[in-house]
């Protein structure tokens, strides 16, 4: 079983020396001759606008965390459907009261919802 | 799939580091990343020890840790901002107004 | 889990709802009305005292969630406490929300939700209810301590409270899990049961090691005390007040809940720790608080005292020993917040009037107020006739006989301390002249001190119902405990 994957072993051996054995050679073959445009990240693309280690705006934080939030109740939608389907199956009594407290759920993510949406918090301006 | 012990020790593992992280680094965003990482060995750990005993209880519990680490780092986020916005820093040898 | 269950989660139930009323009004009605804010949360407050009794009176076994949830007498006594709490520092609250500056909605809608977890606690008897009951406090709490957001003390407060404590609770909760990997149950009846069979056992012990670690640090006792001068500091006032009781009494109602009904076979393994940490956060807490100037901060040390004081009766492990317990925090809750809105009577600004010489001679300027000041710290001190002597007491008693001298001798010697740092402000008061800070003339914090010192007397000299009171609630976890 092990055995047949030595090919595969080989060939990831192979590719690697073959990388670096061009790279190396290159290095010790080839000239330097450094310039400005030469060393930008990407030398055929256009020149860059700005540093890209800025500081992020502090609006992408709050809107990061409101959606950490409203995100991770799904966690708790994925067991509930599961037993609302097998409740559903065998007595409608205990479907009533498991759609109810669904129900209860999804109001109580509306009211933060809500609150966050009149908070203007979703507003970039 | 490997044995209890070795989830056990993963988590350990996890945990001594974000407990580590916690106390050592003072970067308040790395802190609040070291605390999920504490949260999260907790879970790893339920989570084997409910696999061992096949009771359901180690996987309902991961839920809610997940649900409230959410609601934790939303409120910390939330002190950070605050506190940038008072003092420019989140480095928390820099906010020393209260002695002690 | 069925339609009937629902009767005995009435009180947390109304709160839920109550609280997010508080949170939607704002946005929908569009004004930051202090006062109409205070009177929504006074009245919710009293619709919870009334779903209370109704849940308390709806039958026996009285189980709910499954088995994760029970409105035992223990939870009702502690559950009216915390109302009676949050009413108190509802009105101490409404002088700093009224002026508008800070959204008084929000405040007190965090409060009925930090309540709500406060009751969650009381009630859990399995680790994910208590745990989740734990964190909803937590997390209201972080937030209160930085409400003062654009002071830099109260921001520093809030991130120091919300690190450390987010801390503990991931020590606390590993602390679960591997108590869970040991017993097989997170079920605090099932644990008691598979604990009884295992001594010894080291996932065990270093499980309840973590646990008692977590819990710790939420009722503030030493070694992992050290954020609570700085957030009692930074925090407004009134938060601090709930901080120091309610979050406090909550914190021991978990502590006693789990430790005698999960874990009371386990004792030989874990009561010299306990031990070990009652006698340094009396030690410790006391000591420091000599030095204090800042009479916030004397507070926060001495609290951190009353913390090893309480741990007496979780450590004694019997009757009178739980019964000291619940006794004291009913005390403790009253004189604290007495002190706390004494120190609030003298605030000039945001901060100020919370040094120990601002109280020099209030006893011309005011002297019932000086006078309520005296019975508090006489209280705190446990001096007769005052209702602390009766709390100190029972715990007392409680070490002694459960073969604790040593801490019991401590616990004297330390509160003898105590009452050298509290006759400071005493002196101060009565002996030396000076430019006392205003009393400022807040009809709301001069009603709780007088609320206060009437409970303070009353309970120190008719003490007989508090005591049947608590005999009384605590019958379902003795029984518990001695099967």
């Amino acid at each position: 079983m092990t055995e047949s994957f030595v090919p595969v072993l080989i060939l990831i051996l192979f590719g690697i020396a073959l990388g670096a054995g061009m790279l190396i050679v290159n290095w010790y073959v080839g000239t330097h001759r450094r310039n400005p445009s030469k060393l930008a990240p990407y030398e055929g693309g256009v020149p860059l606008l700005d540093t890209n280690r800025k500081r992020i705006n502090v609006r992408f934080y709050q809107i990061a965390m409101l959606f950490i939030i409203f995100d991770i109740e799904a966690a708790f939608i994925y067991p509930w459907a599961v037993i609302y389907r097998d409740a559903t199956m065998t007595s409608s009594g205990i479907a009533l009261f498991a759609l109810g407290e669904m129900f209860v759920f999804v109001t109580l993510l509306a009211v933060g919802y809500i609150y966050v949406w009149k908070k203007k918090a979703f507003d970039w301006n | 799939m490997p044995s209890t012990t070795a989830f056990l020790l993963l988590s350990a593992l996890i945990f001594t580091v974000g407990l580590v992280g916690v106390t050592v680094r003072r970067n308040m965003i790395t802190v609040l990343m070291s605390l999920e990482l504490m949260l999260n060995a907790v879970n790893i750990n339920l989570v084997a020890f409910s696999q061992r005993f096949s009771s359901l209880e180690g996987h309902v519990f991961p839920v809610f840790i997940i649900c409230i680490a959410a609601g934790e780092a939303a409120v910390g986020l939330a002190i950070i901002i605050q506190l940038y916005r008072l003092k420019s820093t989140v480095n928390v040898d820099e906010v020393t107004e209260l002695n002690g | 889990m069925t339609w009937a269950d629902l009767l005995f989660l009435l009180p947390e139930i109304v709160l839920s709802i109550g609280g997010c009323l508080l949170l939607l009004a704002p946005v929908i009605g569009g004004r930051n009305n202090g006062v109409a804010a205070k009177w929504s949360m006074l009245l919710l407050l009293v619709a919870t005292a009334a779903a209370i009794y109704v849940a308390a009176g709806a039958g026996i076994p009285s189980l709910a969630l499954g088995t994760l949830f029970v409105a035992d007498p223990f939870a009702v006594f502690f559950k009216l406490l915390f109302v009676v709490v949050i009413a108190m520092i509802t009105l101490l609250s409404a002088e700093f929300l009224e002026d508008g500056r800070y959204s008084a909605w929000e405040y007190y809608s965090l409060m009925a939700f930090a309540l709500c977890g406060m009751m969650f606690m009381a009630s859990g008897t399995h680790l994910i209810s208590i745990y989740v009951g734990l964190e909803l406090l937590s997390l209201a709490s972080y937030i209160l301590a930085g409400y003062y957001k654009n002071e830099t003390r109260s921001t520093e407060a809030a991130m120091k409270y919300f690190v450390l404590g987010a801390t503990s609770s991931g020590i606390l909760l590993y602390g679960m899990s591997l108590i869970y990997g040991a017993c097989g149950s997170l079920h605090l009846e099932a644990i008691s049961q598979a604990v009884a069979t295992m001594a010894g056992n080291q996932a065990l012990i270093i499980g309840v090691m973590l646990l008692g670690a977590g819990l710790c640090f939420k009722v503030a006792a030493v070694p992992f005390h050290v954020w609570t001068p700085d957030v009692y500091t930074g925090a407004p006032t009134p938060v601090t007040a709930f901080l120091s009781t309610a979050s406090k009494v909550a914190a021991f109602a978990i502590f006693a809940r789990i430790f005698y009904m999960g874990l009371h076979s386990l004792e030989p393994d874990w009561n010299s720790i306990i031990a070990t940490v009652a006698a340094l956060s009396m030690i410790v807490g006391n000591l420091a608080a000599v030095t204090q100037t800042n009479v916030k901060r004397m507070l926060a040390y001495s609290s951190i005292a009353h913390a090893g004081y309480a741990l007496l009766g979780v450590l004694a492990m019997s009757e009178i020993g739980l019964q000291g317990v619940l006794i004291y925090m009913l005390v403790y809750a009253f004189a604290n917040i007495g002190t706390w809105a004494m120190v609030m009577l003298l605030r000039r600004r945001e901060y100020a009037g919370e040094n120990v010489d601002d109280f020099d001679g209030l006893h011309k300027s005011a002297p019932l107020y000086a006078f309520a000041m005296v019975v508090f710290l006489l209280s705190l001190g446990g001096i007769p006739p005052t209702a602390g002597f009766i709390g100190k007491y029972y715990l007392f008693a409680a070490a002694i006989s459960a073969g604790y001298a040593w801490l019991a001798v401590i616990a004297v010697l330390m509160s003898a301390v105590s009452m050298f740092y509290y006759f400071r402000l005493v002196v101060a008061m009565y002996l030396k002249d000076g430019a006392a800070a205003d009393v400022i003339p807040s009809r709301q914090v001069r009603f709780i001190v007088i609320v206060c010192l009437i409970a303070t007397l009353t309970l120190g000299i008719l003490p007989e119902r508090m005591i049947r009171g608590a005999a009384r609630s605590i019958a379902p976890i003795v029984n518990l405990a001695s099967r």
